[in-house]
């Protein structure tokens, strides 16, 4: 096995033990890079300068605590001082931050090696990553497949063992649906336990930084770095952090483990259906207490999301306007001009078609229609989830209805690009934690399971995956990249 | 109001930039003055990815405003997003308060003709300043404008009146007695001018009897206390020489023009913006414990009404008196500090409203910024009370403290300005003028009280002024008398 291969606790015991050196492990992530990023597709801008400045200064201080040395890669929507920052749009193609996203600074203050930043729908904006204003991401598992979106870059990044680990954004699914396709952990901690400070806002009530690894110790590892209440963001919340790797325990004997039935209905894949049933089978030789319930209002949290999100992200959006930085339509006449035609030309397709949903439903006398009953669902969506979690643990369902779809399979079929985040959209309305993890395979392609925990209970969840994870083998198989 | 026929109907909306130091939602400084974008971080330029935190004392200056406006404080309220497009805004929202103000249903009251008159007021909201645009030439003719953010974030907060005002006098009275509780409070710095405060008016006039409302209009772009009152007085001209002439009024904006003294259209209704107002979800909501208010409460000061009946009521100083020296806290405080001193309130009452207001105005200058402290007033008013100067004296003196800040014993000394109480220095004099005046003497005894006065200005004329108003009285009566 190459270093690149390796989890990032694997390879933070060779460092420590010396064995290894943190340049070590970036030249072997650059020479994976070198051989398989021409069919990926994963990175917006690679960082190899200061990645090695940064693996060099570890390896001379010697000092390997929690994540320093271990190369990993940032979306690019997280702001990284002197580096640009695309969100894969035409319209910040060119701009560079003046600052770092707090998830950036925490991530430099443990001398973690980035090794850039990495493709994802424009604005976050879609579910395959064909969204980028730049091109599209090929899914490791199958390169004429999407690798689901919006965080594609970081999970086919991880997927494609170009980094040991990636940072994501997920505002209904963004971080979950990509890990079920590409085969990798991917964690969206409860909302207000990661800062979103230096996070180029989607939805700002939705939005939440997560993590795409290649195991559950890997998730815990990045959560213990990036979790915690921020002075910079007022939603982040002032609880304790644990340390998420205590919950790495290989028991779940007596975990109550709730299956709502809405998440199995019309649209699911058979097959999808079939490889959860069989974990959840898993769970009960386990131990586990597995038991169906309901979630009511599920059906109503699309609709709902495709108003609050495009409602927030038309105010979010709106700031570019040409005028401090990013693209600016320098030919035109007025001021007037210059905002529309900058904006024209700087979006692409969805993020204007969801700039004008939400200016839609928070126009005066639609507002009351849309936008605050949308919230009122939300409020019934949450309460779904407060019921459940009164009785169960964790709940456990599909992460997407399907695998991986093809390459332009649903990029003209807005709706039905839409409903591959129907399991995940719930858990972002209630801002409550979930996990995906890889929980079978259909026809050689990752089936994700998703595991949802009470707010706060990431270490809950972690506790189910670590077992699942550690009494199957679907956890770290690899797809066959045409490497040689 | 020269047509008794109609009443008008007026509302302000007041803008009062509050004087803390940091911004609303960052750390920015808030200075007035500064180099254009030196007080700027990524936050107030709506830099993508970046979060508001609100500065707490920005909620403290709104609740103690509430308070002295006899408010309720609302226990829940909340940060909304008003949308729209301009150059000087850099997120393209503006965070203010919309259907969740923090402070609602208050009043202050003003004096009308002798009357106390209460006007409402319907709510105080916090929000945040936008930019400021600079044009190169005229704005219709500019190659390019430049954008200074330093403005940007400044905390203001909103405060709107019912509709209870019905003349531009009123209005005035209303902004003056918003500015002293302001100004009272220490939560701004009031200055129109400089637009930490500001105000816009709507105005309606209806047929006196009428209880119903008639169109408004929304007058913009009034920068002093005069100009909202003369906008008003034609905008309501405006309007009632329209309706005399059978036509109706269109609701819309319009500017006032100082240049040209009147009031222009700027959009009408059917123009005017969809803000899209939706809670902001940056920020949390605001839940103010009511113990905090009641702190809060504890800490009001003394303000402009409370301090009025004080000098009516403790100094015996006439209302209209009272009313001028509490417009201001700082003169307020410089009236008290004299009384610490000083035994006759209303003598320094017209030193201030007199000579000290008319030197100020002359110059353009604040009370806080004129060299005479209280202590040179009082000294000043010793030596009167002494004899040492007289009262006509004590004018070119107190010109002397307010141009070179000196105390006046100095001045004294320098211009040897010290008044003659001597009667044999005095009688000399005096029964030479009257020795050389037989003319006058003679008009003096038929009875011209005329001849007196010539006398008397006879005498401080050859003694520069400096010679004891009563003893010259006293002396002339005597050697015209019996002479
Ligand atoms: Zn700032």
């Amino acid at each position: 096995m190459e270093l690149c291969q390796l989890t990032a606790h694997e390879l933070k015991d060779k460092l420590v033990q010396k064995e290894i050196t943190a340049t070590d492990i970036l030249d072997s992530c650059l020479q994976r890079v070198a051989q398989v990023e021409t069919q990926v597709k994963a990175f917006v801008t690679l960082t190899e300068e200061s990645a090695r400045e940064t693996a060099r200064a570890v390896d001379e201080k010697g000092d390997y605590r929690g994540l320093a040395g271990i190369t990993c890669a940032l979306k690019d929507n997280l702001c990284t001082k002197g580096i640009r920052t695309t969100c894969s749009s035409r319209m910040l193609e060119n701009f560079v931050p003046p600052y770092d996203a707090t998830v950036v600074r925490k991530m430099k203050d443990e001398q973690a090696v980035i090794l850039g930043k990495l493709n994802m729908d424009e604005f976050a904006m879609g579910s395959s990553t064909e969204n980028s204003a730049f091109f599209p991401t090929s899914n490791p598992w199958d390169l004429e497949r999407v690798p689901g979106g919006s965080s594609g870059g970081s999970a086919a990044a991880v997927a494609a063992d170009e980094v040991i680990y990636a940072l994501g954004s997920d505002t209904g699914g963004s971080i979950r649906q990509p890990a079920a396709f590409c085969g990798v952990v991917g964690m969206k901690p409860t909302y207000g336990r990661v800062s979103r400070y230096g996070l180029v806002a989607f939805a700002s009530s939705l939005d939440q930084i997560g993590s795409l690894t290649k195991d559950v110790t890997d998730c815990a590892l990045v959560l213990n770095l990036i979790s915690g209440y921020d002075k910079m963001d007022s939603t982040s919340v002032n609880a304790e952090v644990p340390d998420y790797t205590r919950f790495l325990v290989p028991d779940i004997k007596g975990f109550k483990i709730g299956v709502p039935r809405e998440y199995f209905q019309a649209g699911v894949d058979e097959r999808v259906k079939e490889v959860i049933k069989q974990a959840l089978l898993k769970m009960e030789d386990l131990g586990a207490m597995v038991e169906e319930t309901s979630l009511p209002h599920t059906e109503y949290a699309l609709p709902a999301y495709y108003i609050i999100a495009p409602a927030e992200a038309s105010s979010n959006l709106a700031r570019f306007d040409g005028v401090r930085y990013g693209l600016r339509d320098t030919e035109a006449e007025n001021i007037i001009e210059m905002f529309a035609s900058t904006r024209a030309r700087g979006f692409g397709p969805e993020v204007k078609r969801r700039i004008m949903l939400g200016t839609y439903a928070l126009s005066s006398g639609y507002y009351d229609a849309y936008y605050l009953k949308a919230l009122k669902v939300r409020r019934l969506v949450k309460e779904d989830f407060d019921r459940a979690f009164a009785r169960y643990d964790v709940l456990a369902v599909p992460t997407t209805p399907t695998v991986a779809f093809k390459i332009h399979e649903k990029s003209d079929n807005v709706l039905s690009m839409y409903m591959s985040d129907i399991a995940t959209i719930p858990i972002n309305l209630a801002g409550v934690p979930a996990l995906s993890i890889p929980g079978g395979f259909v026809d050689g392609l990752p089936v994700g399971l998703q595991l949802i925990g009470k707010p706060f209970a990431e270490g809950t969840i972690l506790r189910v995956a670590y077992t699942f994870e550690q009494n199957t083998d679907y956890v770290g198989r690899k797809p066959k990249l045409g490497v040689n | 109001m020269p047509n008794t026929e109609y009443e008008a109907v007026i509302g302000l909306e007041v803008h009062a930039e509050l004087k803390t130091e940091s911004k609303i939602f960052c750390s920015c400084s808030t200075e007035f003055g500064a180099e254009p974008n030196t007080q700027i971080c990524p936050i107030c330029t709506g830099m993508p990815g970046v979060l508001p935190v609100l500065n707490r004392k920005v909620l403290e200056y709104a609740i103690k405003t509430g308070l002295a406006l006899n408010c309720e404080i609302a226990e829940f309220s909340k940060y909304d997003r008003k949308n729209y497009f301009y150059p000087d805004l850099p997120k393209a929202y503006q965070i203010s308060q919309y259907d969740l103000p923090i402070c609602r249903n208050g009043y202050l009251e003003i004096e009308v003709d002798g009357q106390q008159k209460r006007v409402g007021i319907t709510r105080v909201h916090m929000e945040e300043d936008a930019g400021k645009l600079v044009h190169q030439g005229t704005i219709t003719a500019t190659p390019y404008s430049l954008v200074d953010l330093n403005r940007s974030g400044v905390p203001l907060l909103e405060i709107v009146s019912e509709p209870d005002m019905r003349t531009p006098q009123e209005a005035r009275l209303y902004m003056e007695k918003l500015r002293a509780i302001l100004l009272f409070l220490g939560v701004s710095d009031c200055k129109m001018q400089e637009g930490s405060l500001r105000c816009d008016a709507n105005v309606s006039v209806r047929p006196r009897g009428e209880t119903r409302f008639g169109t408004k209009t929304e007058i913009k772009n009034m920068n002093s206390f005069r100009a909202l009152e003369r906008a008003l007085e034609f905008e309501i001209d405006r309007q009632i020489e329209l309706l005399e002439d059978g036509e109706k009024i269109v609701q819309e904006t319009r500017t006032w023009d100082e240049s040209k003294q009147a009031t222009f259209s700027m959009r009408s209704k059917e123009e005017a913006h969809d803000y899209r107002y939706f809670p902001d979800p940056d920020l949390v909501p605001v839940v103010v414990d009511r113990d905090w208010v009641e702190a809060v409460r504890e800490t009001l000061p003394e303000l402009p009404d409370a301090a009025r009946k004080r000098l009516v009521q403790n100094y015996g100083l006439p209302e209209y008196d009272a009313t001028v020296l509490t417009l201001t806290k700082d003169t307020l405080d410089f009236f008290d500090r004299c009384m610490e001193e000083y035994h006759d309130a209303k003598v320094v009452s017209n030193w201030i409203m007199g000579e000290l207001n008319r030197l100020l105005n002359q110059q353009n200058l604040e009370i806080t910024e004129c060299k005479v402290t209280p202590f040179g007033l009082v000294s000043m008013l010793r030596l009167i009370d002494e004899g040492t100067i007289s009262g006509k004296m004590a004018k070119s003196v107190f010109e002397e403290m307010f141009a070179t800040g000196k105390q006046p014993e100095v001045i004294i000394k320098e211009k040897g300005m010290v008044q003659i109480s001597d009667e044999s220095a005095l009688e000399p004099i005096i029964a030479r003028i009257v020795a050389d005046n037989p003319k006058v003497v003679e008009d003096y005894r038929n009875g011209k009280d005329k001849a007196f006065g010539f006398f008397v200005g006879q005498v401080m004329k050859a003694t520069r002024g400096q010679a004891n108003p009563k003893m010259v009285n006293d002396i002339l009566k005597r050697i015209l008398s019996g002479a």
